[in-house]
Protein backbone atom coordinates (compact mmCIF):
# COMPACT_ATOMS: atom_id res chain seq x y z
CA UNK A 1 0.00 0.00 0.00
CA UNK A 2 1.41 3.48 -0.92
CA UNK A 3 2.48 5.81 1.88
CA UNK A 4 2.41 9.15 -0.03
CA UNK A 5 -0.34 8.67 -2.92
CA UNK A 6 -3.47 10.37 -2.24
CA UNK A 7 -2.18 11.33 1.04
CA UNK A 8 -1.69 15.33 2.18
CA UNK A 9 1.97 15.68 3.21
CA UNK A 10 3.46 18.03 5.16
CA UNK A 11 7.40 18.95 4.07
CA UNK A 12 9.69 19.58 6.86
CA UNK A 13 12.93 20.50 5.18
CA UNK A 14 16.63 21.20 6.40
CA UNK A 15 19.06 23.83 5.28
CA UNK A 16 21.87 21.66 6.29
CA UNK A 17 19.58 18.34 4.87
CA UNK A 18 16.96 18.04 2.75
CA UNK A 19 15.40 21.56 1.67
CA UNK A 20 11.70 21.43 1.79
CA UNK A 21 11.06 22.24 -2.04
CA UNK A 22 13.20 19.24 -3.03
CA UNK A 23 11.10 17.06 -0.99
CA UNK A 24 7.58 18.64 -1.99
CA UNK A 25 9.24 17.70 -5.96
CA UNK A 26 9.70 14.28 -4.35
CA UNK A 27 6.22 14.10 -2.79
CA UNK A 28 3.82 15.41 -5.91
CA UNK A 29 5.77 13.40 -8.06
CA UNK A 30 4.77 10.17 -6.14
CA UNK A 31 0.71 11.10 -6.36
CA UNK A 32 0.38 13.42 -3.18
CA UNK A 33 -0.91 16.86 -2.33
CA UNK A 34 1.50 18.99 -0.22
CA UNK A 35 -0.58 21.03 2.15
CA UNK A 36 2.61 22.73 3.94
CA UNK A 37 6.18 23.09 3.69
CA UNK A 38 9.01 24.88 4.92
CA UNK A 39 12.60 24.43 5.48
CA UNK A 40 14.02 24.69 8.64
CA UNK A 41 17.16 25.93 10.34
CA UNK A 42 19.69 25.46 13.50
CA UNK A 43 21.50 28.29 14.36
CA UNK B 1 10.64 21.83 15.21
CA UNK B 2 10.13 25.72 15.21
CA UNK B 3 7.24 26.73 17.21
CA UNK B 4 5.40 28.52 14.31
CA UNK B 5 5.74 24.82 12.47
CA UNK B 6 4.19 23.11 15.39
CA UNK B 7 1.36 24.96 15.25
CA UNK B 8 1.01 24.53 11.69
CA UNK B 9 1.07 20.82 12.08
CA UNK B 10 -1.40 20.89 14.70
CA UNK B 11 -3.86 23.04 12.79
CA UNK B 12 -3.29 20.86 9.59
CA UNK B 13 -4.08 17.68 11.80
CA UNK B 14 -7.31 19.12 12.93
CA UNK B 15 -8.51 20.30 9.86
CA UNK B 16 -7.48 17.01 7.51
CA UNK B 17 -7.41 14.54 10.07
CA UNK B 18 -4.40 12.44 11.53
CA UNK B 19 -5.47 9.59 9.10
CA UNK B 20 -4.82 11.86 5.99
CA UNK B 21 -1.92 13.72 6.72
CA UNK B 22 2.21 12.25 6.10
CA UNK B 23 4.72 14.09 7.70
CA UNK B 24 7.99 13.86 5.62
CA UNK B 25 11.53 15.07 7.21
CA UNK B 26 14.41 16.12 5.57
CA UNK B 27 16.80 16.76 8.43
CA UNK B 28 20.50 16.12 8.49
CA UNK B 29 20.83 14.34 11.53
CA UNK B 30 19.45 11.41 13.05
CA UNK B 31 18.58 12.96 16.45
CA UNK B 32 17.15 16.09 14.72
CA UNK B 33 14.92 13.65 12.60
CA UNK B 34 13.94 12.02 15.53
CA UNK B 35 13.00 14.91 17.92
CA UNK B 36 10.89 16.05 14.91
CA UNK B 37 9.43 12.76 14.35
CA UNK B 38 8.66 12.80 18.28
CA UNK B 39 7.29 15.89 18.46
CA UNK B 40 4.59 14.82 15.54
CA UNK B 41 3.50 11.68 16.84
CA UNK B 42 3.51 12.18 21.04
CA UNK B 43 4.43 15.61 21.47
CA UNK B 44 7.46 17.89 21.77
CA UNK B 45 9.74 16.02 23.67
CA UNK B 46 11.18 19.41 24.75
CA UNK B 47 8.23 20.98 26.45
CA UNK B 48 8.68 24.33 24.64
CA UNK B 49 6.11 24.62 21.40
CA UNK B 50 2.52 24.02 20.95
CA UNK B 51 2.33 20.24 20.38
CA UNK B 52 3.59 20.06 24.25
CA UNK B 53 1.45 17.23 25.50
CA UNK B 54 -0.01 16.80 22.47
CA UNK B 55 -0.09 13.72 20.91
CA UNK B 56 -1.14 13.69 17.26
CA UNK B 57 -0.15 10.15 16.35
CA UNK B 58 0.71 11.15 12.43
CA UNK B 59 2.54 9.58 10.19
CA UNK B 60 6.50 10.59 9.68
CA UNK B 61 9.05 9.45 7.48
CA UNK B 62 12.45 10.47 6.13
CA UNK B 63 12.67 11.39 2.42
CA UNK B 64 15.96 9.34 2.73
CA UNK B 65 14.19 6.34 3.67
CA UNK B 66 13.37 3.15 1.48
CA UNK B 67 10.19 3.07 2.49
CA UNK B 68 9.76 6.64 0.69
CA UNK B 69 12.40 6.69 -1.86
CA UNK B 70 10.75 3.34 -3.88
CA UNK B 71 7.72 5.56 -4.71
CA UNK B 72 9.22 8.26 -6.16
CA UNK B 73 10.59 8.09 -10.16
CA UNK B 74 14.40 7.46 -9.23
CA UNK B 75 15.92 10.01 -12.00
CA UNK B 76 13.61 12.95 -9.91
CA UNK B 77 14.78 11.58 -6.81
CA UNK B 78 18.22 11.60 -7.77
CA UNK B 79 17.74 15.13 -8.68
CA UNK B 80 16.48 16.58 -6.07
CA UNK B 81 17.58 14.24 -2.96
CA UNK B 82 20.76 12.45 -4.68
CA UNK B 83 23.74 14.64 -4.05
CA UNK B 84 22.28 15.00 -0.18
CA UNK B 85 21.55 11.44 0.37
CA UNK B 86 25.50 10.55 -0.43
CA UNK B 87 26.70 12.91 2.75
CA UNK B 88 23.73 12.22 5.30
CA UNK B 89 24.08 9.03 7.24
CA UNK B 90 21.23 7.37 5.72
CA UNK B 91 21.36 4.33 7.95
CA UNK B 92 21.52 6.02 11.10
CA UNK B 93 18.48 8.30 9.99
CA UNK B 94 16.62 5.43 8.87
CA UNK B 95 17.19 3.32 12.36
CA UNK B 96 15.62 6.45 14.21
CA UNK B 97 12.90 7.11 12.63
CA UNK B 98 11.76 3.34 12.81
CA UNK B 99 12.91 3.69 16.47
CA UNK B 100 10.00 6.36 17.09
CA UNK B 101 7.79 4.57 14.67
CA UNK B 102 7.76 2.03 16.89
CA UNK B 103 7.99 3.56 20.26
CA UNK B 104 5.08 5.47 19.63
CA UNK B 105 2.69 3.98 17.32
CA UNK B 106 -0.54 4.39 18.37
Amino acid sequence: MSILSGKKIICIGDRDGVPAPSIEECAKAAGAEVVFSATECFV
Amino acid sequence: MDMENQKRVKDFSEKYGPKNLVVILGAAEAETAGLAAETVTAGDPTYAGPLSGVSLGLKVYHICEDAIKNEIPSELYEDQVGMMEMVLNVNDIAAEMENIRLKFRK
